[in-house]
């Protein structure tokens, strides 16, 4: 049996009488890549936090690749870049790198080849001898994206990893993930950038009010959860009630009828329903629901508030 | 140990990169400039009178008054390294966490206890040498100048530096929880405290008033550094001159080696303290 990268029971969090997390509870398996939902103050950061050992749980367990959460070697299989990413701003690129290579117990040759590796990668070859003051906040990221790589992690946490970045720098942060998914790494992304998300994660987590109320596979973005938009002349109350057996929220407004269809696979049965029921069909559209429209469904307008 | 190191290493190269060392130095050079002047001045003073003078006795007086302006300069000296310690460790844990800077380390294989050792120590080294020049220059000063050396350097020299090593421990400890400039605050009030403390003390034991020497030594007990100093006085200076009568530098009412030893225990618990408290803190 393979070891889960992240497995929680119940993982809850309280600041005197404030629940930040109120029972967080999830399995990520080994090289997933799995987006971490939810509106500001659901607690996503205390969340990852908890897991890094950085933030002590009220109650709840919970084990990273196997092992208890704050094991030490089980963090050196890991990777993180923190939100408010604020590195030894006196240390210089290489010198940043070599502190957190050696921290996690890295063999000097290695960790040079590493880090000279990784400086190219996020292209700061040329500034390794600047000192991080000067660096800008993409710049700064990018740099923390690397420190988070030095150890070639098993899993990665990234919280907002692209939100100080340009869009070249996004599409860098972007083009990295999805080698790290090559390579079979796995990848803990906390995001606000849906567009991020979708193109990146195989299932996400939606968070609301510090739990886990959704999980979804992102291969079912577009084909379990798609809205149709009939035009169409006839549309009597009897073919409204013979749709229902393909989906729901069904609303008619005049010519048009909008509802959300179960799966994919009843477009063409509702198509033969429509001709068989004598219905002039104008416009038949499948819409994929956006992870946008499935978020506001999920936290609700207000964000969970 | 070697995770302590590393960060020892951080530390020690995050205090010259700031430029705190290097304030520290400026000041210490000031510092040490302004006391050779004026030691020159007022030795040449003296050997001025000593040649016009027929009285037997003023050698010896001399001999005091150089005896007393070092200890003045080792008493600066101390304040020096003290503050030195203080301002090191006050914003070292809390000044991490309000940054976020801790977050990516602790976030690495390090346990929370290295990384408080590793801070410590750093700063310790740091303090060493800084002790090692602010009073090996007041020292050396003198010594050119006139040649002479207190006696039992090598057991009070050391004392000083465990005094400065005692504060920053202390600044440590109340950066775990406190923020920085709340812990300045309280370092400098304790070291306050112990300062008012030890002169309550030296007069009680002028007047032999009892009652004053026990408020002395409980303040000694809730922060040992101003016995620190004491002894290190006690053990550089002339025997004359402790019974003479009061001054910073004269020491009538002597701790005892009962609270050097208390100190270091002080220190050592302090420490622990820290570990403890950082421990247990949500980061």
């Amino acid at each position: 049996m393979t070891v889960s990268a992240i497995k929680t029971e119940n993982l809850r969090k309280e600041f005197g009488t404030q629940i930040a997390v109120k029972g967080l509870t999830l399995q990520v398996e080994q090289g997933e890549v799995f987006g971490f939902l939810g509106p500001n103050g659901a607690g996503k950061t205390t969340s990852i936090k908890m897991l890094l050992g950085l933030v002590k749980p009220t109650s709840g367990t919970g084990t990273l690749l196997g092992a208890p959460l704050g094991d030490r070697p089980a963090l050196a299989r890991i990777g993180f870049l923190p939100e408010h990413f604020r590195f030894q701003e006196w240390l210089t690129a290489n010198e940043f790198l070599q502190l957190h290579g050696e921290l996690l117990g890295m063999s000097s040759r290695d960790l040079n080849l590493r880090r000279d590796e990784l400086l190219e990668r996020v292209g700061l070859v040329e500034f390794r001898h600047k000192q991080l003051r000067t660096f800008s906040k993409g710049m700064l990221q990018r740099i923390g994206l690397a420190q988070a790589l030095m150890n070639r992690p098993a899993l990665v946490f990234l919280d907002e990893p692209t939100s100080g970045l340009d869009p070249v720098g996004r599409r860098l942060v972007r083009d990295i993930i999805h080698d790290l998914r090559e390579e079979g790494t796995s990848i803990f992304l906390n995001s606000h950038l849906l567009s991020e998300i979708e193109v990146t994660c195989n299932r996400v987590a939606f968070i609301r009010h510090g739990e886990v109320v959704r999980v979804m596979e992102m291969s079912a973005l577009g084909k379990n959860l798609s809205m149709l938009t009939i035009r169409a002349a006839g549309l009597t109350a009897p073919v409204v009630a013979g749709l229902e057996q393909w989906g729901s929220e069904i609303h008619v407004d005049g010519d048009t009828l909008t509802m959300t269809i179960r799966s994919e696979t009843g477009l063409p049965e509702i198509n033969h329903f429509l001709v068989m029921q004598e219905v002039r069909v104008y416009g038949f559209t499948p819409n994929r629901l956006s992870l946008e429209e499935i978020f506001i469904q999920t936290v609700g307008e207000d964000g969970g508030l | 140990m070697k995770q302590i190191w590393i960060i020892a290493r951080m530390t020690f190269r995050e205090t010259i990169r700031r430029n705190i060392v290097l304030t520290g130095l400026v000041l210490g050079l000031l510092f040490l400039v302004v006391f050779s002047l004026g030691f020159s001045d007022i030795y040449g003073n003296l050997l001025e009178r000593a040649a016009n003078s027929a009285d037997p006795y003023i050698k010896t007086m001399n001999g005091e008054v150089v005896s007393f302006l070092t200890m003045a300069g080792l008493y600066a000296s101390t304040f020096l390294s003290v503050a030195m310690g203080a301002l090191l460790g006050a914003d070292t844990l809390s000044g991490e966490i309000a940054s976020g800077t801790i977050q990516t380390i602790v976030a690495k294989p390090v346990r929370r206890a290295e990384v408080v050792l590793g801070k410590w120590l750093g700063f310790s080294i740091l303090l060493a040498i800084y002790c090692l020049l602010m009073c090996g220059g007041t020292l050396l000063s003198v010594w050119v100048q006139s040649g002479f050396i207190p006696r039992n350097v090598v057991n009070g020299v050391p004392l000083i530096y465990l005094e400065s090593v005692l504060i920053m421990t202390v600044a440590i400890a109340y950066s775990s929880f406190l923020p920085g400039l709340a812990t300045g605050g309280v370092v400098f009030g304790l070291y306050g405290l112990a300062f008012i403390g030890g002169w309550v003390e030296q007069i009680g034991a002028l007047i032999e008033n009892e009652t004053a020497i026990q408020i002395g030594i409980v303040t000694s007990l809730i922060i040992p550094s101003e016995a620190l100093w004491k002894r290190a006085a006690f053990e550089m200076q002339s025997p004359i001159s402790s019974a003479l009568g009061v001054s910073p530098f004269a020491t009538l009412s002597v701790p005892s080696p009962l609270m050097m030893g208390y100190a270091v225990l002080y220190l050592v618990f302090t420490l622990m303290a820290a570990i403890h408290i950082f421990n247990q803190r949500d980061l």
